[in-house]
């Protein structure tokens, strides 16, 4: 029996859509882990690199200092690259804030809000906690990315096409109705 | 009474009358070029948006500002043109904030329908994130700024009841963009809103509390791509 291909994922500045859109392979995922080996994921808690992965799954944008450590890991570690939904392909919905100015995103999440206590009102700084950058980037503005799957989220039909060419070792295309933007 | 011509588009001979619009004579005989500003009316042509490139005479040109002429020969579906297309549709989602997920036109845009049939699956340009602000001021207009294409169709394709314009064009270069005269916009009939939503080829013009308003899958280009009905 040939050897099993390696997949490692991980969510960025996301939702976890794209993972649940994963999960929503159902049946599918019986035949896929014939083939796949889940290696570093959020799904089995596995949460640093051992050895080097034929693909990489990262969902979400890059909108602080801790995911930009996270994606140059992957892209070190992995042979393939997969950008996967609309946040780490454009920034998505996190990039909403990137024509408002850092501060006053900062303000409003934890001075203004009204579940703020006046008294105790400050926003967090401290050097665990990884510093938020000035805006969302898309993951290909960060390091290189060698196949894209579009979507919020892409269906459990569009990732079951792509990832599956990709462990085939064939070139991913999508019937009309699987590439989606929405 | 002008005449026939002959002419052929990748090969195939046509014959149409001469001084016609050149991507109405392709539609007649099947023949789908990828437009975005082309209104297909009749009328001036528009020439923004580039996407409806063409080979011709060893030149690149819109199809839209062509009519036919004897003797052309054209040359509409190549790799190269298509790589070209897919290259202006990807420059044209960079330059605005057109995201689709939260967008109302998502499914009936045809820069997003374009972006499907050209198989964009990520923009080869760098994001600009331009900062645009939202136009709430009509009654039952809303202009979202974010997502203009700057195409020309509702400054020069669009009146009132009146005949006047409604929208126009303000400032220059980078600093572009269309504004609308609130008063002529607040006396639009609601068949004429849903006219304009509806030229619009993006999600920039929208009907105030219409909201999305049918499931996926029911949309116009969610089952088959732009230009398959052509095609057929």
């Amino acid at each position: 029996m040939a050897q099993k291909k390696t997949l490692a994922t991980t969510s960025l500045a996301g939702c976890f859509g794209c993972h649940m859109s994963f999960l929503d392979m159902d049946t599918r995922l019986i035949d896929f882990f014939e083939l796949v080996e889940l290696d570093k994921s959020p799904l089995n808690d596995i949460k640093e690199f051992t050895r080097k992965i034929d693909i990489g799954f990262i969902e979400g944008g890059v909108c602080n200092t801790e995911n930009v450590r996270a994606l140059r890991s992957f892209r070190k570690n992995c042979r393939i690259l997969v950008c996967v939904g609309e946040c780490a392909i454009m920034g998505g919905l996190p990039a909403l804030r990137n024509n408002i100015p850092l501060q006053e995103c900062l303000e409003e999440a934890y001075i203004k809000v009204p579940t703020t206590q006046t008294h105790e009102a400050t926003i967090p700084n401290h050097e665990d906690i990884p510093k938020i950058l000035d805006k969302v980037y898309p993951c290909h503005e960060v390091v290189k990315i060698d196949h894209y799957i579009p979507g919020c989220p892409p269906s459990a039909d569009t990732l079951w096409a792509t990832l599956t060419a990709l462990v085939e070792g064939r070139e991913p295309s999508l019937d009309y109705g699987l590439l989606k933007y929405d | 009474m002008n005449g026939k011509v002959r002419l052929t588009i990748d090969g195939q001979e046509i014959f149409a009358e001469k001084g016609a619009d050149l991507i109405d004579v392709a539609r007649e005989h099947g023949v789908y070029i990828p437009h975005l500003c082309y209104t297909g009316d009749r009328g001036k042509c528009l020439g923004t948006c580039r996407v409806c490139t063409i080979r011709w005479k060893r030149h690149y040109v819109a199809a839209c500002v062509l009519k036919t002429e004897e003797g052309m020969e054209l040359t509409v579906h190549t790799p190269e043109l298509s790589d070209l297309r897919k290259g202006l549709v990807e420059l044209l989602f960079v330059e605005g904030n057109h995201f689709c997920p939260s967008c109302e036109k998502s499914g009936d845009c045809k820069l997003q329908a374009l972006g499907y049939r050209l198989e964009m699956k990520a923009p080869r340009f760098h994001y600009r994130f331009n900062n645009r602000e939202i136009d709430f001021s009509a009654d039952k207009i809303l202009f979202e700024h974010n997502r203009c294409i700057l195409c020309k169709r509702c400054t020069h394709k669009f009146m009132d009841d009146e005949g006047q314009r409604v929208f126009y064009f303000k400032g220059k270069g980078t600093d572009l963009e269309v504004t609308m005269s609130i008063d002529r916009a607040n006396g639009l009939s609601d068949d004429l809103v849903d006219r304009l939503v509806a030229l619009c080829p993006v999600g920039a013009i929208l009907k105030k509390g219409k909201g999305f308003d049918r499931p996926y899958g029911s949309r116009k280009y969610d089952r088959s791509a732009i230009g398959t009905d052509i095609e057929e």
